[in-house]
């Protein structure tokens, strides 16, 4: 596959290994976040930390839309299959994650909610058009890389005046989710941040100028395949030595600094800010989150069907929050691979194949055992 | 049945008739529905004496027997359908333990309203398959379930084999230092039968690797290799097969990603739809365990078979109490493959 | 969730649309979220949308950058 295996080639990951191990100060340490679910996967997926140096640390970042979801968004959804009698329409990470009274949406479809699995928005439109007798309501989550395509079916039903068709907006955004990280009181010590692939070809490389400047963090961008990580890491290990902190760009190949202007604007047209937003892990934050616009209300699923948000804790031993935060690791989480597994998970880091304590699991919990 | 010739009845429409309730009653449609579609088609001496029961000829040898349900979906495929699945499924089964096929049962569930013309095509496609394979079809059921309870057809195949003497592979019997053997390339069946349920389109189509391997088999008992285990991945994928055989074994497992062959499309679909192929089903492939020092020798009689032209080894059984299944990746670092969450690929076996 | 690939378009559709092909795979997907995209462009492919186009020279230069050889510490 051109563009996609180049990337993943065995020889430039030791070359890029034996840059890395040269340039990393040994008398430094190097804690980098990476913030896109993503990223994390690809990390433990291709086992990028046997091919860094002990003193060169990722830390998993908050960048995994469903992990953020909290409980409360899920049981909206599932209200909304269960009571109101609507297909609803997701894509099939949100499927598993665990929330109130035992239920997840998969429980709930197999209890006769009719809830549908879907790859694309189209899906969710072309379910609306075939069944003009019910409503269908499609479960919106993602970060800026998602967001575009659910503007879109939203211009889409309105154009075509669907009158069955809603969205249950959950998207959010990433330099908010970025700030909180780093405005946590006593929280993990972050010495650069891998930026996400996908969200920045859509908001460009710009947004995360601020953490350069501000917070004086470099950001380096990193494309979706292994070696983009890599790189990066060799990249950011290189500001920090120099003692920069600046927003770099190893995404050449699909980000620029404006980033996607119109998938930018149609997302302006649809939706606007909400005043804040309940994420697991990071609490409520302001401006993190968006909803439809007032000239799309037909479409909000909140509105239409009047569902309030209602707050629900995590489970009493669910480390998902420090997690997100960075600051505890998935081995250190109590539950971690004896009560919370992917087959039974009890929170959403779990569920979600980009989730810390998935990822780990599925692909690098030998490395404790085998100690 | 009866083999007193009887007074005109009229023929099955198999173009356009439809299964019946009655042809599941145990009457005369049945009666005829067996006769002049399965009995027709399967014709062998065994399903000839028209008894509830075949009886079959002394075998010199341990009895291998095995069963399998088929609940495919869609019933045509690219490369197969659900008849020559069961076929194929459960002489594998049999083979796996080394053993001859020679006699299969098969029985179908039928939904009411299911095509006359559907069902001739499967069971030409079992009868064919069959006929390849070296087996008979010797007995057999039809039960038919009301409309919207079924959906089409359900197979179910039961086989029987023989063991020649000195012939032992087991789950069990794989030891640290075994190297470990794949019969060709990954994830073509569970993908076929996915890509044509997600409507994804292709320049060459994938193709299900359904193939009977007890062929492939023989030539590796022949040739005299001290072979411990063989699998075929079917539901589940490599992935499945290694951690339950690590698990029976008491061992751990070390493989070489960029060892383990995958067709180009096959790997890009898997891309698409955010499948891992080691997790994806197989229905002609085999997993062979053998002592170190035979593995190249196993190797080169598998590329002379024609179902094992693109045959690797693909690592080594090693020492891990935990049971572990280790992958160094393409890139270089390592990753577990572990057991299959959830549901990965529904009704593709 | 992330998951993109990059793919080659290989055929323009109507209404925005357009076909795409990695390996031998075929798909049609939407081009709504991008503009000026041709046949032989490659284009990121995520949940049924074009998201961005491929720039192949530094596609390119940032393979020619893992393959460089690092300063020493």
């Amino acid at each position: 596959m051109k563009y996609v295996d180049e990337f993943r080639d065995g020889e430039l990951a030791k070359n890029i290994a034996i840059n890395i191990a040269r340039e990393a100060n040994p008398q430094l340490t190097y804690r980098l976040m990476e913030f896109c679910g993503g990223h994390t996967h690809a990390i433990s997926r291709y086992g990028i930390a046997d091919l860094l140096p002990s003193n060169v640390r990722m830390i998993h970042g908050p960048g995994c839309p469903v992990c953020v979801l909290p409980i409360g968004r899920i049981d909206q959804a599932i209200h909304l299959a269960m009571e109101q009698n609507v297909i609803l329409c997701t894509y099939a990470d949100t499927m598993r994650v665990p929330a109130s009274n035992d239920l997840t949406l998969m429980r709930a479809k197999a209890n006769g909610a009719d809830v549908r699995m879907i790859y694309s928005t189209q899906d969710a439109l072309q379910i609306a058009r075939d069944n003009p007798q019910r409503e269908v309501v499609f479960l919106a989550i993602g970060f800026e890389t998602t967001t575009p395509p659910t503007a879109v079916a939203v211009k889409q039903a309105a154009l075509e005046g669907l009158k069955n068709f809603s969205v249950l907006c959950n998207h959010v955004l990433t330099p908010a989710a970025m700030h909180a990280i780093l405005n946590v009181e006593g929280g993990v010590q972050l010495d650069g941040f891998v930026g996400p692939a996908h969200v920045s070809t859509v908001i460009g490389s710009q947004p995360y100028e601020v953490f350069a400047r501000e917070y004086k963090k470099p950001v380096v961008i990193a494309g979706f395949e292994p070696l983009d990580v890599m790189q990066s890491i060799l990249m950011l290990v290189r500001q920090i030595n120099e003692g920069r902190a600046e927003v770099e760009n190893e995404f050449t190949r699909a980000v620029t600094r404006e980033g996607n202007r119109k998938a930018q604007g149609l997302v302006a047209e649809v939706f606007e800010l909400r005043a804040d937003f309940e994420w697991r892990g990071l609490g409520t934050l302001p401006d993190s989150a968006l909803r439809l616009r007032p000239e799309f209300a037909a479409f909000d699923a909140e509105q239409r069907f009047g569902i309030d948000y209602v707050a629900v804790a995590d489970h009493k031993a669910c480390e998902c929050g420090a997690i997100l935060r960075g600051e505890k690791r998935p081995q250190e989480c109590k539950i971690f691979g004896t009560v919370c597994t992917p087959q039974n998970p009890i929170g959403s880091c779990m569920v979600s194949s980009e989730g810390a304590c998935a990822a780990h699991y599925t692909y690098g919990r030998f490395r404790e055992a085998i100690q | 049945m009866s083999k007193i010739k009887q007074s005109y009845v009229k023929p099955l429409d198999l173009k356009h008739g439809r299964v019946e309730m009655s042809h599941g009653a145990g009457g005369r449609a049945m009666a005829q529905l067996i006769s002049e579609l399965f009995a027709a088609k399967f014709d062998n001496e065994y399903l000839a004496q028209g008894n509830d029961g075949a009886v079959l000829p002394t075998v010199s040898g341990r009895l291998v027997m095995s069963c399998d349900a088929h609940v495919v979906s869609p019933l045509f495929f690219a490369g197969g359908d659900i008849g020559c699945l069961s076929v194929h499924g459960t002489v594998n089964d049999v083979a796996m333990m080394g053993a001859r096929p020679l006699y299969l049962a098969a029985s179908f569930i039928l939904e009411e309203g299911f095509p006359l013309a559907d069902l001739k095509r499967i069971v030409e496609s079992i009868a064919h398959a069959a006929k390849k394979a070296g087996v008979n079809i010797v007995t057999g059921d039809t039960k038919v379930v009301e409309r919207g309870k079924g959906d089409g057809v359900f197979i179910t195949t039961s086989g029987v084999g023989v063991l020649r003497d000195g012939i032992s592979l087991s789950g069990d019997a794989a030891r640290p230092g075994d190297k470990i053997l794949l019969s060709g390339t990954l994830g073509d069946h569970g993908m076929a039968i996915l890509s044509q349920r997600e409507g994804l389109s292709f320049d060459a189509p994938i193709v299900s690797d359904s193939a009977p391997l007890h062929g492939l088999v023989a030539a590796m008992l022949d040739c005299g290799a001290e072979l411990r285990v063989l699998r075929d991945p079917t539901r589940g994928g490599l992935a499945t097969t290694l951690n339950e055989i690590a698990q029976q074994s008491g061992v751990g497992m070390s493989l070489q990603e960029s060892s383990i062959p995958v067709n180009p499309t096959v790997a890009a679909a898997c891309e698409f739809l955010g499948l891992d192929p080691l997790y994806v089903a197989n229905e002609g492939k085999l997993v062979a365990i053998c002592a170190a020092h035979d593995a190249n020798k196993l190797l080169a009689v598998m590329h002379a078979h024609p179902q094992g032209s693109r045959a690797a080894i693909i690592g080594e059984v090693i020492q891990d109490t935990h049971g572990f299944v280790q992958m160094t990746t393409k890139l270089g670092g390592r990753r577990i493959v572990d057991w299959l969450t959830g549901e990965q690929l529904p009704r593709i076996c | 969730m992330c998951l993109a690939i990059p793919s080659l378009v290989v055929e323009l559709l109507p209404n925005d649309m357009a076909r795409i092909d990695l390996d031998g795979v075929r798909k049609d997907i939407s081009l709504s979220l991008v503009e000026g995209v041709a046949v032989g462009d490659y284009v990121i492919v995520h949940v049924g949308f074009a998201l961005q186009r491929l720039d192949p020279d530094e596609a390119a230069e940032t393979l020619a950058l893992f393959a460089e050889l690092g300063k020493t510490a």
